[in-house]
Order: C-alpha cells, then structure tokens, then sequence
C-alpha cells in the first residue's frame, strides 16, 4: 500500500517538474504567437486583435498558473493556433498515433521475437551472421529513408498501397489496415532491428549461467531449458527496451509522420513549438510525460510478473 | 461506407458528365493555340498538395496566404484581380469614385446568390465590410478598411462606402471576400459566392471543394467536378505521390522535383511578385553609410544568384518593386549598380573601410532557398574584402528578432506580392512599424504620402517609380530577384494561371483527357 502512495506522489511531482522545466525553457524562445500565425504580411490591427483574443497580453507566469489549475480540473486550455481546445485538436490527432504505435509494436513483437530467438539458438552458424548484418543495416539506416523507399517500392512502382493519408478504422477497416502498413513497418523497422540484437545478446548471456549448467546435468533438453528458464530470465532487460520503444512511438514520430502526410501527434508537437503554440505544448508534454510514467510503471509490473524476486525486493522499499 | 456511396454518386456523375462533353463542350476552350488533343472535358477531380496547414476556413480569422489561395474560391469579393494586376468586376458589376476620391459607388451584379442558395445583397456588403472595419462593433479585422467611414446601402443593388479621407490604396482591397450577413459559422461551414462550394474538411488532411453550377458568372462555372487539397508538409512525399498518381498538382514545385517528374507533368512558370532582398539594417555601422551599402551592391552579382540558386527561374530587381507589376514598375533601375568588385573596393576605401569588414547575415534557416542565397553573397562579398558571417536562425525568431526589433545586421528575405503599391512600399516609410530596414528617407516618405492621396492614375504611377528609384539611389538594401513560381500538373490538365498574388484560379482548370 505505502508502495503504491509513494508512487501516485512521485508520478504527479514528476508531472509538475516536467511542465515548470518546459515553462522556464518557453520563455527563453523569442517569438510572439501572433505574429507567427499572421506572419510577415500581417497588419499591426490584425496582430494587436488576435493578441487581444488569445489573452497574450496577460503575463506568461500568470497565463501558466491559469493552465495549470485548469489541467488539476481537467481542462488543458485552448490552443493558440489552432483556436480549439487543446483537448479536442489532441483528440484528432491520438487516434493516428495511437494506431501507428500499435500496429508497429505488433510487428516488433510478432517479427522480434522469433527471429532474436532464432537467431541466438543458431548462433555461429551462417544464417546468424546473416540476419545480424541485417539488423545492423536495420539499426543504422534512419526511419524516413525506410518510408520513402517503402513508398518507391510498394506504392509508386507495385502500387499495393497508397503513398499518404489514412482512413479512419470505423470507415473502413481494411483500408485502414492498408494506409497504416507502410508508416508503421517503416517505424518499426529499426524497432525490431533492436529488439533482436538484445534478444540475442542477453538470451546467449543468459545461457552461460550455472542454472543453464543445471539444467544441463539435470537432464533437460536445450530446448526445454530455453524455453522454460532462460526466455524467462533473457526477457527483462528486453521488457525495458519494449518499454522504452513504446513510449517514444505513442510520443507519435514526427518524420515517419511528414513523409506519409499522417496528422499525427508528432507532427503537431513540431507545429505547436514553431508556432509558440505554449497550452498546446505543455499539454503535448504532459501526455508525453504521462505516457512514459504509465509505461514505466506497466514495466515494472511485468518484471514482477515474469521474475516474483523483484516484487520481494519492491516490497522492501 | 456512406464515404463510399459517395465516391460512387461521384464516380457516375462524372461518367455522365464525361458522355455530355464530348457531345457539345468543345467550344468552351478559351485557349487560342488550342489543338484537336487540347479540348477541354467537363468533370473530374483535382487532387492538390498543400504544403501548409488550414489556419482558418473563416475567411475573416484566417492569415495564412496558403489558407486564402484555397479559400478564395469559396468566396469571392466585389472586384477580383487579372493576371496583369488589373481589377476586374467580379460581385460588383461596376463602380464610381467620385470627384474628391472619397466616395465609392458600387452596383452589384443582378442574381448572385451564396452557396446557401439565399441572394447576395447590398446588405451582405455592408455587414462584411462594417466587419473588417470593425464599424459594427469590435475592432477593425483589417487596417486596410479601418479608413472607412461609413457603409451605405440605398437599394439591393448599390452600395456606396465613404472614406474618412482620400486614399488610393483602398481599392485593391475590395477583392476581399464578402459574406452572408448574420452567418458566423465560417470556422466550421464556409458559405460564400464563389466558383467552388465547401464540401468537407478533416483536420490536418484534406479540404474539398465541389463545383457551384450555380456561379453567377455563367462563363466561369468550373468545369472540373471537384477539388481535393491534401496537406502534404514532405514536398518528397508529395512528388512520390504524384508519380502514382494519387497527386494531380503541386503549386510551387522545385527545380529537383520538376526533374524527377520530368515527363509525366506540364509546369507553368511566371514570376510571383516577390522581392527576394538582402536587407540592409541601415542604421548599424559600417551600414549606414551609403557608400558601404553601394559597395555591397557593386560586389553582388544577381545573375549569378539567379543561375545558382534559382537555376535561371527569376528576374533581376534593382529596387522592391517586381516588374509582373509592370504598370508601376520603373524600369532599368536592376542596371543600377552593375557588378564591379574594382569599384566595390574603392568605395569601401572611401568610406573608411580599405580592409572590409565582418559582416553578420542572419537567415531563417526555414527557407532553403535564402539559406543557398546567403551562401552565394558570402562567396561575391568575400572577394572585396567583406567577411560575412552566416547565422542560421528559426523563422519564428527571425520574425521577433529580426523583423519585429530590427536586431540584425543584414538578413536575406522574400517579400510576398501585393496588389497596390502602395503596400509593397510602405515599408521603407521612416515611421511604419516594420520598416526593419531602417531606411529614413523625408523625400521618400513625402512621395508615398502624396500617391495616397492622388487620383490621378498616372501621377500616382509616376510617383510611385521615383520612390522605387530612390529606394535603388539610396542602396536602401540589395534587391536581388524575383523568383519564380513554378506549378507542376499532370500531363492532360490544363488553365493554370498565374497572378501577381497567389491565386488558384481553379474554376479555369480542365482536363483534356
């Protein structure tokens, strides 16, 4: 129970240190959102009615202690550029996120996992070598040149997909299905690239421990051993770079985002800090600071599921 | 699914459309060089790329030029504007001034009707114009109509605007849209006069707009069915997508795009009304001394700029005046100061300076095109002895810092067309807020005062090329090219035009095949 209260504290202080940081570097940037909406052809009495209407003449500490009562009462205020309230421009935007995030963590996973175990079960032998040059390709090459050459590819020259935008899943679930493969293999590509560089790694650590040796005199096959004692072991570190990956691609990924023209969370974070967008971007930062707490948190939950010596050691605490 | 049934209304709409055109259509073509494969077919749809975001569909809140390219064919104003710059009646049949310039008189054309089907009166015109005046509450939407006194409106079909004083410039901004009184739903529904009718818009996606049969101008009903604009921000993706086909446009393409697509698009180029200029804050040392500033007009060479950078697409300027305005435009002043290090040097000597200087440029690193300028210029200037010192900054804070507290040394800039002169030259009077160039001339702010209250035409365009030449004379800052605009089409669309604005004239496209 203690455990749990020291927690929830430590989750919302973190929040609140998170949005003062990102207060304090805000007022740094120059800029006045006026001006930028309006840009360079903007007449004085436009920029001075549109300062007016967004409240900008108020003080910024004044205007943050405003935000950020509202966000204690559920409100996040209204987006300077885009007129709205945040939580309604955010709403437009998670579901694509959100999609993107899912689909290409399933293909992490589903492609990952196998082809790490694969590959450490054959360690030494040529197909090991092979796919671990492919991996390094995987982790090196940047994600926007996998989207373009994804769209050459399957869009421009097969045709099999279409180049940009999507379909919401309530229209049209295959067409949705569809428009998402290519972001969200382009995204997931270098994903898996690391999920089977680790897999291997702490799989083929995890086999030179004494329990391995055990196991070995006890009789067990290597495959039981594998399966039953070191996957166990050899996933909690993985489970942390699982964790790391989700949160950055829920966080939404702005290039993958521009090249496939999807209106994504990634591409508004961009937007709302050139257009000094300040509701619109502390509130960005608290989904994005809420997201990584609640994947922490996810993780350590698992850790205790898969390793019950964990959950003694938290007890403690 | 009803997305779908949709699609299918469209697709055999068009389909029929497609069977009545190739009966009777063929006249319609405007195109004088027009051959047997160039006929124009009514129907289908044109998908667009956007580069930009929708800031607003409500055309009063709006700023974005982008947003008021596309939204410009839901609305339309009293007067639109040619390709020359010329105001041309579009609501307004006609209009008088009267003797002292200060009154207008409008008559508007019989049978407009907004996409609502309700009937564009003069009362429509006198709640839109009160608006942006802000006579009807509220402070003025545009500074431009803040000179209006009062809005009359004595039958359907007339309007007459008073103006609190004589002024030349006000004109021009009647092509700004006017809409239906006592409607406010503009952020969500759109409803003008225009060639083109909102459909529906998804945020951060897709605007579409679908053709108004019932345009009040019979001759400019568009022929093509529907528009499609798709924010695309990556100008690559958007060049992948038109080689699959899923694009049909993309307004303002670059020199590498236009080859990669190479034969599968027709491009139209024109310059755009723009001054691309090296400003020159003239109140900073060594630069407010005219003989440094002439100096650094004699080492630049623009025909350089403009092969390099441009790759031959701009023309020459040698004061902010850009001659697709070629009215106004004075001519021969981009001879000025023909490129001549010898003599750069010399003057520099004179003006205390033997050794050169460090000179800092700052530019917004958001424009790749200024960035490659900046490079040439440091290059040209480095070779009269003038160290430049390139900074990068972000757009948003060149606008504060640069643009807005005149925080600079020099910068490299493009200036977007304007309609009347009077706007584009405005900035260097010595009081207007933005003059960032800092320039102070009494003779210059004097003639520009005058061209307000003139009436005479040529007296107002005579007065406008002297202040264009004192601008040069004075080497107030280097004003470099004009670069073109160039859209990229798919082969068999056609009637892109291009204005001294940035206007999309989609009710002129069709598709020949």
């Amino acid at each position: 129970m203690r455990y749990y209260l020291y927690k929830t504290s430590m989750f919302i202080l973190t929040l609140v240190m998170v949005s003062l940081i990102i207060f304090f570097v805000f007022q740094l940037l120059p800029g006045n959102p006026a001006q930028i909406i309006l840009g360079l052809d903007a007449d004085e009495q436009q920029i001075r009615n549109l300062e007016q209407e967004l409240g900008l003449e108020r003080p910024a500490t004044e205007r943050y202690i405003d935000w950020i009562a509202g966000v204690f009462q559920g409100n996040l205020g209204e987006s300077l550029r885009y007129q709205l309230p945040v939580s309604e421009v955010l709403a437009d935007r998670i579901p694509v996120t959100m999609s993107l995030a899912v689909f290409s963590m399933l293909l992490t996973i589903l492609v990952g996992f196998p082809l790490g175990i694969l590959i450490a079960r054959t360690d030494g032998k040529f197909i090991s070598v092979f796919l671990s040059m492919i991996t390094q390709l995987g982790i090196s090459i940047p994600s926007f040149w996998f989207g373009f050459m994804l769209i050459l590819l399957f869009s421009v020259i097969l045709k099999w997909f279409p180049t940009f935008g999507y379909v919401p899943w309530s229209e049209d679930f295959f067409g949705a299905l569809r428009a998402y493969f290519l972001p969200s293999l382009a995204i997931a590509i270098s994903n898996i690239a690391v999920v089977i560089r680790y897999l291997r790694n702490t799989i083929l650590d995890q086999k030179k421990m004494d329990y391995v040796r055990t196991a070995t005199c006890k009789g067990l096959s290597e495959r039981a051993i594998l399966y039953r004692h070191v996957l166990r072991n050899a996933f909690i570190p993985v489970l942390t770079i699982i964790g790391l990956i989700t949160a950055d691609t829920l966080g939404g990924s702005i290039i993958i985002e521009n090249v496939f023209a999807l209106p994504g969370l990634g591409n508004l974070l961009i937007q709302s800090i050139t257009s000094r967008d300040f509701p619109l971007v502390q509130s960005m930062v608290l989904y994005i600071a809420v997201i990584v707490l609640v994947i922490n948190f996810m993780v350590d939950l698992l850790y205790k599921l898969i390793d019950p010596r964990i959950s003694k050691r938290g007890e403690q605490l | 699914m009803k997305k779908n049934g949709f699609k299918l209304l469209i697709f055999l709409s068009l389909i029929s459309l497609l069977l009545t055109a190739c009966s009777n259509d063929s006249k319609k073509n405007e195109d004088k060089s027009a051959k047997a494969n160039d006929e124009a077919k009514s129907g289908g749809i044109v998908r667009i790329a956007m580069s930009t975001e929708i800031d607003n569909l409500d055309p009063y809140q709006s700023a974005a030029t982008d947003t008021m390219s596309m939204m410009d064919n839901v609305y339309d104003g009293l007067l639109d504007t040619n390709e020359a710059g010329e105001l041309v009646p579009a609501i307004a049949a006609s209009y008088e001034v009267s003797d002292d310039g200060q009154v207008y008189t409008f008559k508007l054309k019989k049978d407009v009707t907004f996409h609502d089907g309700s009937k564009l009166t003069s009362k429509d015109v006198k709640y839109s114009y009160e608006k942006l005046a802000g006579l009807s509450g509220g402070e003025a939407i545009s500074s431009q109509f803040e000179i209006i006194k009062k809005i009359e409106a004595p039958s359907d079909l007339e309007v007459v605007i008073t103006l609190k004083e004589k002024n030349s410039a006000f004109l021009a901004a009647t092509i700004r849209p006017i809409v239906p009184a006592d409607y406010n739903k503009h952020s969500e529904k759109p409803i003008g006069a225009g060639p083109f009718k909102f459909e529906d818009y998804k945020v951060g996606q897709e605007l579409r707009l679908v053709k108004n049969e019932n345009y009040y101008d019979q001759e400019k009903v568009p022929k093509i069915d529907e528009v499609q604009f798709k924010i695309m921000p990556d100008q690559e993706s958007a060049i992948l997508a038109m080689k699959s086909g899923e694009i049909d446009v993309i307004p303002g393409i670059s020199s590498q795009g236009k080859q990669q697509l190479d034969d599968l698009i027709e491009t139209v180029s024109a310059p755009q009304n723009m001054v691309q200029l090296m400003a020159l804050n003239n109140k900073v040392k060594p630069l407010d001394d005219p003989n440094v500033r002439k100096a650094i007009n004699l080492a630049i060479d623009k025909d350089m700029i403009i092969e390099t950078v441009a790759e031959g697409e701009g023309v020459k300027l040698g004061s902010n005046f850009s001659p697709s305005m070629e009215f106004y435009c004075q001519e021969g002043l981009e001879d000025t100061y023909k490129t001549n290090p010898e003599e750069a040097k010399k003057l520099l000597e004179k003006a205390g300076y033997p050794d050169g200087f460090t000179l800092e440029l700052t530019v917004p690193s958001d424009y790749q095109f200024h960035v490659d300028t900046a490079q040439v210029i440091a290059d040209q200037l480095s070779q009269v002895g003038i160290k430049v010192d390139i900074k990068l900054i972000e757009f948003s804070t060149w606008l504060e810092k640069v643009y807005n507290e005149a925080q600079y040394e020099s910068t490299i800039i493009g200036f977007t067309g304007k309609l009347d002169p009077y706007e584009i030259l405005l900035r260097y009077v010595s009081d207007y807020k933005n003059n960032f160039v800092k320039y102070e001339n009494k003779e210059y702010d004097q003639l520009i005062r005058q061209a307000l209250v003139e009436t005479d035409v040529e007296e107002i365009v005579n007065i406008y090329k002297q202040a264009q030449t004192l601008l040069t004379e004075d080497a107030a800052s280097v004003f470099i090219m004009d670069p073109y605009r160039t859209v990229a089409m798919k082969k068999g669309l056609k009637g892109w035009k291009m204005y001294p604005i940035q206007k999309f004239n989609l009710e002129d496209l069709y598709y020949t095949e």
